[in-house]
This record gives structure tokens, C-alpha cells and sequence, in this order.
């Protein structure tokens, strides 16, 4: 095939609805965003893939970044196959909450929804075999969360330092982390099983004063060790979707899960239009004081209308209801194709009655409308 | 001498039942669809290029470039891999598809932007291909399995002797379709034109193939599927080039580790 080259150019324009709750923080955000991607593949048996993106915001200086997303070399024989190189590894079943993704780091100052990832260094050998897969990662390098800047919404309300960053392991980012990996497809399910050692890739954020005295937050990076579990189901028309972890090294140890189903109602109204309905729970046990989540005892209801036309068009609407508190969170996201190339996103969010116990109270004035123009090339 | 008569004629009308004389429509139909389907066996494997073209009614077009990968499975339904092209914000998405003889396909879907995969729901056999009038349950393989048969008439269609029959999916609850109206040549058995009737038996599209070409001696493949929606006005055009068979694929080029590479 020789080199393929693709890549896109998006513009982005988002406009908060409340004032906003921490000083400095911006009323509206603009900026322009770039993916690049180089495939070349020397022969049957060896390629080489580069994907580079980088960000330009207008107000917010955290959140104009690059990222090498790939850079891998993938060796591939009939029996085996080693990825060397910057590579994103996506593991999970559910729709809301992903409970036991873990190889990469969450690029967060991307998207609150939190599923855009900074590439992670790996050494990444897959066995696929009749009974299973079985996966080994080595990762000798760990890369830092982002976090918006001072001027940047969905923040603490200290933006997080992270010229400030600490590690528990004395080898700090360069501590080598493993993870090995079996899953398997039977006749109507899909189960993954994996245990990971290594840094954290959510950290706790701790308080302290910098050199002139001032307040700051910061990271600090821990050593865990976490089993993971996900599981997809099919009974009929419907899905069902599970996960669950146990970690530990982090306060106490804890387990979370979450699960649900979907359920499709094809043909809505004798169109060609499908409707899915999403219905998840999660729970996590985590240390609350130490480790704070969102997602602790929260109900998830979606619908997915796939209009099923020319332009791809769908919306989805989402709700997310804390169990304990109360709060609410509606996301709405709607999306089309315009011509060949270009695709239009429209998204927004809304935090309700949002309970200052609720970790997601720093989010509560962030109500938000995004519109996205991706062209393709 | 007359009840020797009478036997003897008994005797060629009882051994006449189960063979020509008195095939039922159903026994034909199901025969051709058998021959047809035996004539397409040992292909073992092979890859092709497909433009998808969609036209809505106004003459509006938009086009997709799908990439097939198909494995024959002896003894139950194919293993088949579609990689999107284009458009360009849908390239590197991949179906993976096992279908089945008996019961629903498994289906898994990949989304190269998060890197995941997701199961799917293969029940919903109506259901559009990415926007196209073709329904999943046109584009899967089609198992013998799957449908009953009728045999009603042979007439000229284009120019070609044809078996005309119709065919009734065998899980209706899910199928768009009351039933099938097939076009067959006698010659090589295959499939010309299908008409599909849906669930209140009007008539919702007609398939038409063209350009067939015969490779290895012996598998034919339509160059150009033509779907119209009679309903909608709207219209789908397949044209597929570039077909390899026997390529050396295996199973390992149709699981989740290759799903995930797929390119």
C-alpha cells in the first residue's frame, strides 16, 4: 500500500451559560485543533504508524497542547503480533462510565466525558489462540493527567499544578508498569480479565502552599494494583454490558462496578430511523475523602436516535443521576455529516441541583453549548 | 391380467411420487436454492472492493468505500470483515460478521477514533446498512437455511431462461420481509433480480445485478447490485471490482486482535 497520509482540521466555539465560579475563568472558548496521521507499511509483516494532534485555545493555555496519540511500530506473524511504540489501547464495555480503561491517561483538558487519551510508550505483545487472547503490556513511561489552567472551565477551584507533580514510586514517571490482558469471544458474550501494576493514571489531588506561599493543588501519582473485568452480552434484541475492578493502593482498598443493557427499537415509525435505549448503573467503593468521584452511586439513563440517512446524523441524550445527592447531568449530543468531508457537532451539558457534597459541585456553574466543524482530508 | 395391469401401473405411479413427476413447488424451490448455493461452496476464501452510491430522491449522491475480507467456514454460514474508506470521518470503522446457518449472527463493530469494540445486536436483520437500502439481511450471507422456498414459474428475463421462485425468511419476527421474489438463471444459477415485499406484502425494493463475471472457472460475482426503494424513491448502487480469491486468509484475520489492526 506504500504511505497513506489522513488527518483533519476542526474548529471549536463553546459559549457557558452561568457566570462563572472561580475568578479568571473564561465565559467562552474558541479554538482550532489538528490530527495528522502517516501509515506506511513496508511489508506484509511490518508497518509504522504516526498520529500527532495539537490544540490551539484561545484563552486557556493548558488546553493548547499536542500529543504524539501513535507512534508504533507493529511487527504482526501469523501466531503473534508486538506493537513497539506510543500506542492507545481501549478496554471496556459500558456506555457512561469507563470503570477499567487503564493503559492510557485521560488527555482531560479534551473533553469532560473524559474519552480522549494521551498515547502511552508500550511494549505490547498480542497471542490471539482459539481459546483466547492474551495480551502483555510493558510500559516504561508514564504520562501525566491534564488539567485545565486558570482560565480554563470544568476546574477545581484551585487549577491543578502540575509543575508541582509527585509520584509514590522513587522512580517517579519512569517506574515500569505491566499489565497482562485475556479475553475471549464465546457464541453470545465477549469477557476480558486483566490485572495492571503500576502508577495511577487518576491521581489524588492534594493541598499544599508553593514557595511564595500561595495555595496550590497537586497531583500525586500512586503505586496500584487493580484486577479488571468486561463483559457484552447478547440475549435477543437485547445488550447487556458489564465491568468491575478491585484496587489497591490507594487509601483503602475498593471495588466499583457498573453494568446495563441496550436496547434497540428498529425502524421507529416504519422510517429507516433506530432508537437505543441505554439504562446503566455504577457503584464505587473508593475512599471518597481521598479519591473523589462523580460517578460513586449514580443511575444512567441514554436514547441514541440513528436517523440512519445519507449524512449519518444521530443524537444522543443523556442523564446522569447521583443516587445519594440528587445532582443531575443532561448531555446532549447531536452530530451530521455536511457534503463528503466535513462533520458538524453539536454538544451540550447541564449540571442541575448539584449538591455542594457532590464532587461534580465544582462543575456546577459550567452549564455549556459546543459546536464542532471537523473537516476531513 | 387386469390385476396385473392394475399393479403394474400402481407400482410406476408409487415409484413415481417422490422423484419428477410430483416435486412440489416447495421441493423445487428448496432444490435450485441448494444447487445454488453448492455451485458457490469451496470459493475458501476472498477479498473484493465495493463503492456504495446513495441517491436519495432528488438525485442526491453521496458515496462510501468499503473494503470485504471473506472466509468460508465449512459447515456453518461465512466470516466476513468490512472496512470503511470513506467517507473520511468513518475510516478504519470495521464490521466483523460470523454468520450462522441456524440462529442470529455474531457482529462486532470498530470504532477507530476510541479504539473500541463493540458487540452488536445482529437480531435487528432490517435494520439499514450505514444508511444504505440495503438491510443487513440482503448484505449477509445468504444461507439455504434461512428462508423457505417456493418455485412458481421459469420465464425469459433478459434474455435468460430463469427459475422464478419465491423465498420466505425463516425468522419472520425479525425480518423486514413477508417475502422474496427471486430471478434465477437456469444456466448458472444465479441470482438475476430479487424483488422484496414487506411486512403488509406490498411491494418496498427490487434488486438487479449486472456484469457478472466467473473467476476460478467457477464462482460468479455481480460486478453492479442496483437497489431501489419503490416506497422512497430512494436508490442503492453496488459496484464491486478488484475480486481475489483464495488469498491464504485464515482465522486469525477475523477476530477482535485483527478488527482492532484492520486498515
Amino acid at each position: 500500500m506504500g504511505l497513506e497520509m489522513d488527518g483533519d482540521i476542526s474548529g471549536e466555539g463553546r459559549l457557558f451559560l452561568q457566570d462563572a465560579a472561580f475568578t479568571n475563568q473564561e465565559d467562552a472558548s474558541a479554538s482550532v485543533a489538528a490530527n495528522l496521521e502517516l501509515y506506511h507499511d513496508f511489508d506484509d509483516s511490518l508497518s509504522l504508524t504516526l498520529a500527532a494532534f495539537y490544540r490551539l485555545d484561545a484563552s486557556d493555555s493548558e488546553r493548547s497542547h499536542g500529543d504524539l496519540r501513535e507512534a508504533k511500530l507493529l511487527y504482526l506473524t501469523d501466531n503473534w503480533q508486538l506493537t513497539v511504540g506510543l500506542d492507545r489501547v481501549f478496554w471496556g464495555a459500558t456506555e457512561f462510565v469507563h470503570l477499567v480503561d487503564i493503559i492510557n491517561q485521560t488527555d482531560q483538558v479534551e473533553a469532560l466525558d473524559g474519552e480522549e487519551k494521551l498515547g502511552q510508550p508500550m511494549v505490547h505483545l498480542v497471542i490471539p489462540k482459539e481459546w483466547g487472547t492474551v495480551e502483555g503490556f510493558v510500559m516504561p513511561w508514564f504520562r501525566e493527567r491534564t488539567f485545565p489552567g486558570e482560565k480554563g472551565r470544568f476546574r477545581s477551584p484551585l487549577p491543578v499544578d502540575t509543575d508541582h507533580t509527585l509520584y509514590e514510586s522513587s522512580s517517579e514517571e519512569h517506574h515500569l508498569d505491566l499489565a497482562l490482558r485475556y479475553s475471549t469471544s464465546l457464541a453470545n458474550s465477549d469477557i476480558g480479565l486483566y490485572y495492571f501494576n503500576g502508577t495511577a493514571r487518576d491521581p489524588v489531588l492534594l493541598f499544599s502552599l508553593d514557595h511564595a506561599g500561595a495555595p496550590i493543588l497537586f497531583p500525586y501519582y500512586e503505586q496500584i494494583g487493580q484486577s479488571g473485568l468486561d463483559l457484552q452480552l447478547v440475549a435477543g434484541e437485547w445488550l447487556f454490558k458489564g465491568e468491575a475492578l478491585y484496587r489497591i493502593g490507594q487509601s483503602r482498598s475498593f471495588a466499583a462496578t457498573t453494568f446495563g443493557f441496550e436496547y434497540t427499537l428498529p425502524g421507529l415509525g416504519n422510517s429507516m430511523m433506530d432508537l437505543g435505549m441505554i439504562g446503566e448503573y455504577v457503584y464505587d467503593d473508593r475512599d471518597n475523602g481521598w479519591l473523589p468521584t462523580i460517578y460513586d452511586n449514580d443511575l444512567m439513563a441514554g436514547l441514541r436516535l440513528s436517523v440512519n440517512d445519507i449524512d449519518d446524523s444521530t443524537i444522543l441524550v443523556g442523564a446522569i443521576r447521583d443516587l445519594e445527592y440528587s445532582s443531575t447531568i443532561i448531555a446532549i449530543e447531536a452530530s451530521r455529516r455536511l457534503g463528503d468531508n466535513i462533520r458538524l457537532n453539536l454538544d451540550a451539558s447541564f449540571f442541575l441541583n448539584i449538591s455542594d457534597q457532590d464532587p461534580a459541585y465544582s462543575l456546577a456553574r459550567d452549564d455549556f453549548f459546543r459546536l464542532e466543524i471537523i473537516w476531513y482530508f | 391380467m387386469r390385476s396385473f395391469l392394475t399393479t403394474l401401473f400402481l407400482g410406476a405411479s408409487l415409484l413415481s411420487v417422490p422423484y419428477a413427476f410430483s416435486e412440489t413447488a416447495e421441493e423445487k424451490g428448496l432444490a435450485i436454492a441448494m444447487e445454488a448455493d453448492r455451485r458457490g461452496d469451496g470459493f475458501i476464501d476472498y477479498t473484493a472492493d465495493m463503492e456504495m452510491i446513495l441517491k436519495n430522491r432528488h438525485g442526491n449522491e453521496s458515496k462510501r468505500s468499503i473494503r470485504i475480507k471473506t472466509l468460508e467456514v465449512p459447515g456453518d454460514g461465512d466470516k466476513s470483515l468490512s472496512i470503511f474508506d470513506t467517507p473520511k470521518d468513518v475510516k478504519g470503522t470495521a464490521f466483523l460478521t460470523f454468520s450462522h446457518k441456524v440462529g442470529d449472527d455474531d457482529q462486532w463493530l470498530y470504532l477507530p477514533a476510541l479504539k473500541r469494540v463493540k458487540r452488536i445486536n445482529s437480531r435487528n436483520k432490517s435494520g439499514s446498512f450505514m444508511g444504505s437500502e440495503f438491510a443487513y439481511e440482503d448484505i449477509a450471507s445468504q444461507e439455504v437455511e434461512k428462508y423457505n422456498y417456493k418455485h412458481l414459474r421459469e420465464e425469459q428475463y433478459q434474455g435468460q431462461n430463469c427459475f422464478v421462485g419465491e423465498s420466505y425468511p425463516v425468522d419472520q419476527q425479525n425480518s423486514g420481509y413477508t417475502k422474496r421474489l427471486t430471478w434465477t438463471d437456469k444456466k448458472e444459477y444465479r441470482v438475476l433480480k430479487v424483488e422484496y415485499y414487506d411486512r403488509k406484502q406490498s411491494l418496498l425494493k427490487t434488486l438487479t445485478t449486472e456484469d457478472y463475471q466467473q473467476y476460478l472457472g467457477k464462482y460468479w460475482r455481480p460486478g453492479m447490485m442496483h437497489m431501489v426503494n419503490h416506497q422512497t424513491g430512494k436508490s442503492t448502487t453496488l459496484l464491486w471490482k478488484n475480486y481475489q480469491f483464495r488469498t491464504g486468509l485464515s482465522d486469525n484475520d477475523f477476530n477482535s486482535t485483527s478488527l482492532k489492526r484492520a486498515r
